[in-house]
């Protein structure tokens, strides 16, 4: 189930490196915070001869508004269009004539550029990020074709994929007074609308060194880097403060249903329950409950479900905790040919009342946090990831919190789990979202 | 980071651009002054015949493990396709000491991973653990690879399984094209193989089938195993010798392969689907990873289609014209002549007008040498990416194992620099037209045929 192996926050957070034998897990990493407002943090790694470079801007589509939904992803599209001093089609093309791989994302709450070389390579990036934190071109012409290129990602990734179109639609019914109703990609007709001003604008507030994190981790000397970055984006001035985000979602008042029809071959059932952000001290259960649902083929959903009662054809749990906003646990599975999703849907509950009812097996809970911690330490091999994590915490929260993640996960007893799935998995907490298939 | 759907998480991140396809193979070239002389790894030979290839890396506890075995699609005789990979996924499901739950918790409990899976060639089998728990991975991973028992219970789920997760591919059309394209371009040999061959062929498996093919292939002289990370060759030689002692030749030889089909011109299959995007692939029979015009032709297609945002196809296709999100070329080097491919995702009313244009590129890149700067920015990119392709253990483990599988040698990474080096605007053009076949493609388009109008 490709699709399905998610990089679990889990996951991710374990890749993050933390000294091999265990507690105080000083990650070594230099922060620094420039006159201009910009952060900036330094991981040296001196495993291989290569270094990723990473710029993380604190705007997603969370910062949108409805009739403009996408926006931030469409300026990401736009920030490789070229500068005054580099034309368009010259970003990518340096990076790549320099051996290196360059790209970006965007998230509800985050954008990020990166790029990955060999160690000597650095000061490419330097240059590039530096000269479009503040000099986009945004070409007219150039914005009419990109805006084609978005409308076909939207195509292939949602409009021709029957889980991601559901999916869609069920963020769309859990936040009703929160951003994170829309997808990040944006609602076709906002694509269609946007124009040149609307991306000037949004590019003027946001794109700004006090808005931003550099994150690099690599085969490099920090100190000298860190002289390099001062020289090359110090200069930059501080912005205006941005527009702060203030939308709550209210407590739900009951279960929230939404059932999409597609042509499909097999239905799929995702729950999803508003839930806690990693700022949240629950947040460390909920990552423990989340193992013992779903890490590994031993773990309760995939045994369950697929392997036991061979009702599934695959079957998860995941919890969007790295957010700057209460967001969803969700649990999942793809429904066996045969089967119905009243059954799939009600083995799911089965598996969440166990947890709310019995307390879980000591071995199970530490399987759980060995995970954890292996995951952490395996983390260290790659260094990519290792700049992801302090990004991503870095935007929604601070990356400070991943040195005390493991010994918070050591912290988490059976009480705290049972606890927090009593709290936080109740049907009146839910939305969900049913996949039928239709028949083209 | 990949080009592959997100399928389920909303809040995942975009990619907005494509990612860089790795171009012909796993390796690419090796410029670093300070790491090209270093040996990437050793290689010895286990008192059973199995291959070691070994690089220690002691600054983290963990151990890598891949393995790659001669039991793939191509080892598999004649009439019984999906054979080769319903054995490589159930030799995690029981063994003579273990049941599928138990191997699953201890694997679980020491927070590693164990699979084992099915590939064209060579089917695969890897491990990761911590150095502290080295014993206990190699004795699961011994185990699932020599006494596997092939249960009459665990085999019927794996069908079940199977055939509903090719029910579920037919939803993602540009599998459904991949899949009409590998049948169209290989017919009966093994690269052809399609989900619809191996769903008619689960239901009449026999546990016999899988025993036979099982003893014939899954041998030490059929293994290679590459080990990355904090062990020492003293102890993981001796450690291996210990867990995969009973393990014994064999000598099975491989079966004869059908023979691709002649394509005299152009096929067109139009597949009718209620798709937003057409979904369009394009080619035909590339080069095996042993033909000696390999380098040639990856630096050729870094030029057409291989290269991201440096190629011809990306700059025409998306950059220019804003039809597609992702168009990529590449050729599928291994063992045997794997196809050229040129995959490309667009609205369906734009179908016709990418076709054109990748046929055009195509015969471009025929017609008229490279530039200088093309032709230069293609080298500087194949040699300067070199270190970003063993940047992790999983990498180093997995060109470990592409060096022994295509007898590469491990001075592979300096052999290699000259090779690109020695590259010329001539070689391009030369393999272009030795190598590409724009009027004798096949080309599949699963759309929705009324609004894509195919003209061809």
């Amino acid at each position: 189930m490709k699709r399905m192996k998610r990089l679990s926050l889990i996951v991710l957070i374990l890749l993050l490196s933390a000294s091999a034998s265990g507690f105080a897990q000083n990650l070594n990493v230099t922060e620094r915070v420039l006159p201009n407002g910009l952060k900036v943090l330094l991981k040296e790694e001196h495993k291989a001869p290569v270094v990723t470079f990473q710029v993380w801007y604190k705007v997603g589509s969370r910062n949108e508004c409805l009739g403009k939904t996408g926006l931030s992803h469409m300026l990401e599209h736009m920030m490789f269009k070229g500068t005054k001093k580099y034309g368009p089609k010259t970003f990518s093309q340096t990076v790549q004539r320099n051996g290196g791989n360059d790209n970006a994302f965007t998230s509800h709450d985050y954008t990020a550029y990166f790029e990955s070389f060999a160690a000597d390579r650095i000061a490419i990036s330097l240059d590039l990020e530096s000269d479009r934190m503040q000099n986009l071109l945004l070409d007219p012409k150039d914005f009419q074709s990109e805006r084609d290129v978005v409308k076909e990602e939207r195509r292939m990734r949602t409009e021709d994929d029957p889980v991601s179109a559901m999916v869609e639609q069920m963020m769309s019914v859990a936040f009703s007074a929160h951003p994170y109703q829309w997808p990040v990609i944006g609602w076709m007709s906002d694509i269609g609308n946007f124009t040149r001003d609307d991306l000037v604008r949004y590019y003027r507030t946001y794109y700004e060194p006090n808005n931003a994190t550099i994150v690099v981790v690599g085969d490099f000397d920090t100190k000298k880097l860190l002289a390099q970055i001062e020289k090359s984006f110090g200069k930059i001035p501080r912005g205006p403060e941005v527009p702060k985000v203030t939308a709550v979602e209210p407590k739900h008042l009951g279960e929230r249903r939404v059932i999409v029809k597609r042509p499909a071959e097999l239905p799929a059932v995702f729950a999803g329950y508003n839930a806690p952000t990693i700022a949240n001290p629950d947040a460390y259960a909920l990552d423990v409950l989340q193992g013992i649902l779903s890490s590994g083929k031993s773990s309760r959903l995939y045994k369950s479900l697929v392997y036991e009662k061979q009702i599934a054809l695959y079957a998860g749990g995941d919890y969007d905790d790295v957010s700057k906003d209460p967001n969803l646990f969700y649990v999942y599975a793809g429904v066996m040919p045969g089967k119905t999703t009243d059954e799939v849907e009600k083995a799911l509950y089965d598996e969440i009342d166990r947890l709310k009812n019995d307390p879980v097996a000591d071995e199970e809970l530490q399987k759980a946090k060995n995970q954890v911690e292996a995951s952490f330490i395996m983390g260290q091999d790659s260094n990519f990831y290792q700049a992801m994590l302090l990004g991503q915490y870095e935007s929604v929260a601070s990356w400070k919190l991943l040195e005390k993640y493991v010994d918070n996960i050591r912290a988490v007893t059976k009480e705290d789990v049972m606890r927090v799935a009593k709290e936080y998995f109740t049907a009146d907490n839910r939305t969900v979202g049913i996949l039928v298939p239709v028949k083209q | 980071m990949q080009n592959a759907k997100f399928g389920m998480r909303n809040n995942k991140p975009l990619y907005s651009k494509i990612i860089v396809i790795a171009l012909l193979g796993v390796l690419s070239l090796f410029v670093s002054h300070a790491m090209a002389a270093e040996p990437l790894g050793k290689r010895i030979i286990l008192d059973n015949g199995m291959v070691l290839l070994l690089s220690e890396k002691h600054e983290i506890p963990m151990v890598t493990i891949n393995m790659a075995l001669r039991a793939g699609s191509t080892s598999v005789p004649a009439g019984k396709p999906g054979l080769a990979s319903i054995t490589a996924s159930l030799l995690t499901q029981g063994t003579t000491r273990r049941s599928a739950n138990q191997i699953q918790q201890e694997i679980d409990f020491i927070g590693g991973s164990l699979s084992t899976g099915g590939g064209e060639d060579f089917a695969s089998a890897s491990l990761r653990v911590l150095k502290k728990d080295i014993r206990t991975g190699l004795d699961l991973l011994s185990d699932v690879l020599l006494n596997p028992v092939f249960d009459q219970k665990e085999i019927d789920r794996k069908v079940k399984e199977t055939l509903a997760e090719l029910r579920r591919q037919k939803e993602e059309p540009n599998i459904v094209a991949g899949q009409a394209f590998a049948k169209a371009v290989f017919g009966d040999h093994p690269y052809g193989r399609t989900n619809d061959d191996v769903a008619s062929y689960l239901p009449k498996l026999t546990r016999q089938d899988i025993v036979d093919f099982y003893s014939a292939r899954y041998t030490p002289e059929n293994s290679i195993i590459a080990v990355v990370g904090d062990v020492s060759e003293k102890e993981i030689v001796a450690l291996l010798n210990e867990y995969f002692k009973p393990w014994r030749r064999r000598g099975t030889p491989l079966p004869a392969l059908a023979p691709p089909p002649e394509i005299e011109k152009t096929v067109v299959q139009k597949i009718d689907k209620d798709v937003a995007q057409a979904n369009i692939d394009m080619g035909h029979v590339g080069i095996s990873r042993e033909n000696p015009d390999f380098y040639a032709v990856m630096v050729m297609n870094y030029i057409l289609g291989g290269g991201g945002f440096s190629s011809r196809l990306m700059d025409n296709i998306r950059d220019n014209k804003g039809l597609a999100y992702d168009v990529h070329s590449g050729f599928a080097a291994q063992k045997e002549p794997g196809a050229f491919t040129v995959a490309i995702q667009t609205k369906n009313e734009s179908a016709n007008d990418v076709i054109a244009e990748t046929l055009k590129e195509i015969r471009r890149i025929q017609e008229e040498p490279v530039t200088e700067k093309e032709l230069a920015d293609a080298k500087a990119y194949l040699s300067g990416s070199f270190p970003l392709r063993m940047d992790t253990s999983a990498k180093i483990a997995g060109m470990l194992t592409s060096i022994e599988i295509y007898h590469l040698g491990l001075d592979y990474p300096q052999k290699y620099l000259s090779m690109i080096k020695g590259i010329t605007r001539d070689d391009v053009q030369r393999v272009a037209k030795k190598y590409l076949h724009p009027d004798k493609m096949v080309i599949v388009v699963v759309a929705n045929q009324e609004k894509a109008k195919l003209k061809y």
